[in-house]
């Protein structure tokens, strides 16, 4: 017996059934999966947070953050601490229940669509048979939390941050949503679990030919707009609106919206990587066995957040390269382009699965 | 003064200052401070959802009165004051000061000093330019060419240290020349600029001028017609992208502007990539006229003699040159004294800026900061 993950939780599991009553066994796992959840989410937002400086210095031939700590790897540290002592400011005028509480819709909603994903072989929070519906149905909840925040803070930018917001939310969960689908069908199955074990022999992006290659772009535009990411971050356009929705929002409050921010990318690279990059999955090419079998001796985390951290980089590559979009030429993307697109590869991955044409 | 509540509050279509709102859904105030403005401007815009229908600008929040601050300088001293006017171009500003004194005066300035004031004028327009290239590509949402062109610009701050000691204020033209002799390295420096900018400048081309988004975003944006461009009085790249011959340096050359071979930059959409590709076009004509001179620096004094004291005769003078921004005019009345009697400015964008809310109408919030972006306003150059 190894000391992957899945063995771990599945010890921990077993022997706490075996001590206790099952009531309160399931009530220390929640409270275990809790603290881990809350751990991960302040990690990954340490870690993305340097990553973005690093990648964006490396970019724009500076240093970046250098001085706190080996390589400046505490900067973040540094940064949420002095976010934590900061008063926590609420304006005047404000509308104060809707403007505490829409940071924590928006971060509480990123902490639940990290339930259905595997993030090792077998080591999940939450197998539930429908996760990738749960996890968009989820996902597009934080978007009222944005528009609370962009009209309760009583600022015309944060309402105009706040509309082009949500305008841009919910036109581009349609074509995520179409471009998740076609991996649906192909899979027959909406369960996380089996979306990765079908991908075993190969992972979609390579046996699904043209049309999966078409949605996994349509998917990586469609989640950079999701999570308001640059080239399509309109909602906080800081040449147009200051900050956007968030420009009233200070201390640890505006820490939330921006851990929140970090961890909806990682969480929108971790769908990508688990529905083409076949989550866990090692890299296997067809024959070649000794390959294969040294592919399989790096553990199956290290794979998951490989795959993962490499399409961040993909998206924070685009932050640091591309302009930003206009308003109406967003939504004409979206609508003129991407949809319809998106909706006919989607017939086409469906006769490709019906004929059985992927490998 | 009026504060946008209270407009809001009237509910009326006509504002305090007797601006027609046109029935706006929503009025805000864009600056003074505020990330787009490029410093302290103070816009008004009146709103429809997205849609611009109004933008006022309101000036006087740096204002310094520098005009009526000349009038009680001797002719050596006010031209140092106009380098904290366009900042970005404050060679190119004492150039037009010192040749308007040296006009009252009858002054020849020596070949020598003519030939490093136009090498001068050039970088400064070179470095204006980087810094424009870098914040116009800011304006529209991508952060990273602002670094690049820094690296570049740094170039020319150090080339310009070595010489007259300053990186910003340069205060280098003095009536009848230049203060000191160029720095022995400066030759040399200068061609290791144009060798590495020459490549640089493709990469900004290849970064920016070819992108899609970022040509969606200025393609047919903010136009601007030659007759309305002539009428608003605009001048300099943003004239020039609406296809009016305005360029200073070819319709009254001064100093060896005539002797030297390069091209007046005129595009005729009038639309905001026009004005960024006669920028972009510019670059490369300084750089050849840095690249034809910089060898044929004649010998000599790099100054004229003149009097501790300068005294102009009774009368009007006026000269104008042309900055990064466009025509830059200097008109002194004197009454014979040591000091101008009265001192006008006509500074290239404060007409450009007028013509704003022309081009920015019917626009989204997105067109505005891509239209100030073109313009290439530096605020204290308006704002005098």
């Amino acid at each position: 017996m190894g000391w992957s993950l899945e063995n771990i939780s599945h010890f921990i599991d077993s022997w706490l059934y075996n001590e206790f009553d099952p009531t309160i066994a399931r009530l220390i796992e929640f409270l275990i999966i809790a603290v881990c959840v809350i751990g991960l989410f302040a990690v990954l937002g340490l870690v993305l947070i340097l990553m973005e400086r690093k990648v964006s210095a490396w970019m724009q031939v500076r240093l970046g953050p250098n001085r706190v700590g080996p390589g400046g790897m505490f900067q973040t540290v540094a940064d949420t601490l002095k976010l934590i002592v900061k008063e926590g400011m609420t304006p005047l005028n404000v509308d104060k229940f809707l403007f505490n509480l829409a940071p924590f819709i928006v971060m509480i909603v990123s902490m639940v669509v990290l339930a259905p994903l595997m993030f090792a072989k077998n080591f999940q929070i939450w197998d539930i048979n429908i996760g990738i519906l749960f996890i968009t149905a989820v996902s597009s909840v934080s978007v009222i939390g944005i528009l609370m925040a962009g009209w309760a803070s009583n600022n015309k930018y944060s309402l105009l941050g706040a509309m082009r917001s949500g305008a841009q939310i919910v036109s581009y969960e349609l074509s995520a949503g179409l471009s998740v689908l076609c991996i649906v069908v192909l899979t027959g199955s909406l369960r996380i679990s089996d979306i990765i074990n079908s991908q075993a022999n190969g992972w979609w992006l390579f046996k699904g030919h043209i049309p999966v290659i078409i949605a996994f772009v349509i998917f990586i535009i469609a989640v950079t707009a999701e999570t308001n990411r640059a080239p399509f971050d309109l909602a906080e356009a800081e040449s147009e609106l200051t900050a956007g929705f968030h420009t009233e929002y200070s201390g640890m409050k505006f820490a939330l919206f921006f851990l929140a921010e970090y961890v909806n990318v990682f969480i929108v690279c971790a769908i990508g990587a688990t529905i083409f990059l076949g989550g866990w999955m090692p890299l296997h090419i067809g024959n070649w066995n000794g390959f294969n079998h040294a592919m399989d001796y790096i553990p199956s985390f290290l794979w998951f957040f490989g795959k993962t951290f490499l399409l961040i980089f993909v998206i924070m590559w685009f932050r640091w390269t591309f302009p930003r979009l206009r308003i109406d030429q967003l939504l004409n993307l979206e609508w003129k382009y991407l949809l319809p697109i998106s909706m006919f590869n989607l017939l086409l991955v469906t006769v490709i699965a019906i004929l059985k044409w992927h490998f | 003064m009026y504060r946008e509540t209270q407009i809001i509050e009237d509910r009326s279509t006509v504002s305090p200052t007797g601006v027609d709102l046109e029935g706006a859904d929503l009025v805000i105030n864009v600056g003074p401070q505020h990330p787009a403005t490029h410093g302290v401007l103070h816009l008004v815009i009146a709103l429809n959802g997205e849609t611009i229908k109004k933008v006022e600008p309101h000036l006087g929040y740096i204002h310094r009165s520098i005009e009526k601050m000349c009038e009680s300088l001797s002719y050596r001293q006010f031209i140092y004051v106009t380098s904290r006017m366009d900042y970005l171009s404050s060679h190119i500003n004492n150039h037009g000061c010192a040749l308007c004194v040296e006009k009252g005066l009858q002054l020849e300035v020596p070949a020598r000093a003519q030939v490093i004031r136009v090498l001068m004028d050039e970088l400064t327009r070179l470095a204006s330019h980087q810094l424009w290239w870098g914040a116009m590509a800011m304006d529209v949402g991508a952060l990273t060419p602002f670094f690049l062109a820094f690296r570049e610009r740094e170039m020319i701050n150090d080339i310009m240290e070595e010489t007259c000691g300053a990186r910003l204020t340069m205060n280098y033209m003095v009536p009848g020349g230049v203060m000191v002799d160029i720095h022995p390295d400066f030759q040399r420096r200068v061609k290791e600029f144009i060798t590495h900018f020459k490549n640089k400048i493709d990469e900004y081309d290849e970064l920016v001028t070819g992108n899609v988004i970022f040509q969606n975003r200025t393609k047919n944006v903010g136009y601007i017609s030659k007759e309305d461009a002539i009428s608003y009085g605009m001048s300099g790249p943003s004239a020039r992208g609406s296809g009016v011959q305005c360029d200073i340096r070819k319709l009254y050359p001064y100093e060896v502007y005539d002797k030297v071979k390069f091209d007046e930059i005129i595009e005729t959409d009038g639309d905001s990539f026009a004005r960024y590709m006669v920028r972009m076009k510019e670059m490369r004509q300084s750089l050849s006229i840095v690249e034809q001179l910089i060898d044929n620096i004649p010998e000599g004094d790099f100054q004229a003699k003149t009097k501790a004291v300068l005294k102009l005769p009774k009368g009007e003078f006026y000269s104008r040159v042309e900055t990064a921004r466009g025509d830059f005019g200097v008109y002194i009345i004197s009454e014979g004294g040591t000091t101008p009697y009265r001192i006008k400015f006509r500074s290239p964008g404060f007409s450009n800026l007028s013509a704003l809310d022309h081009m920015a109408r019917g626009g989204k919030i997105g067109d505005l900061v891509a239209i100030m972006g073109t313009l290439d306003l530096v605020i204290p150059d308006i704002d005098r």
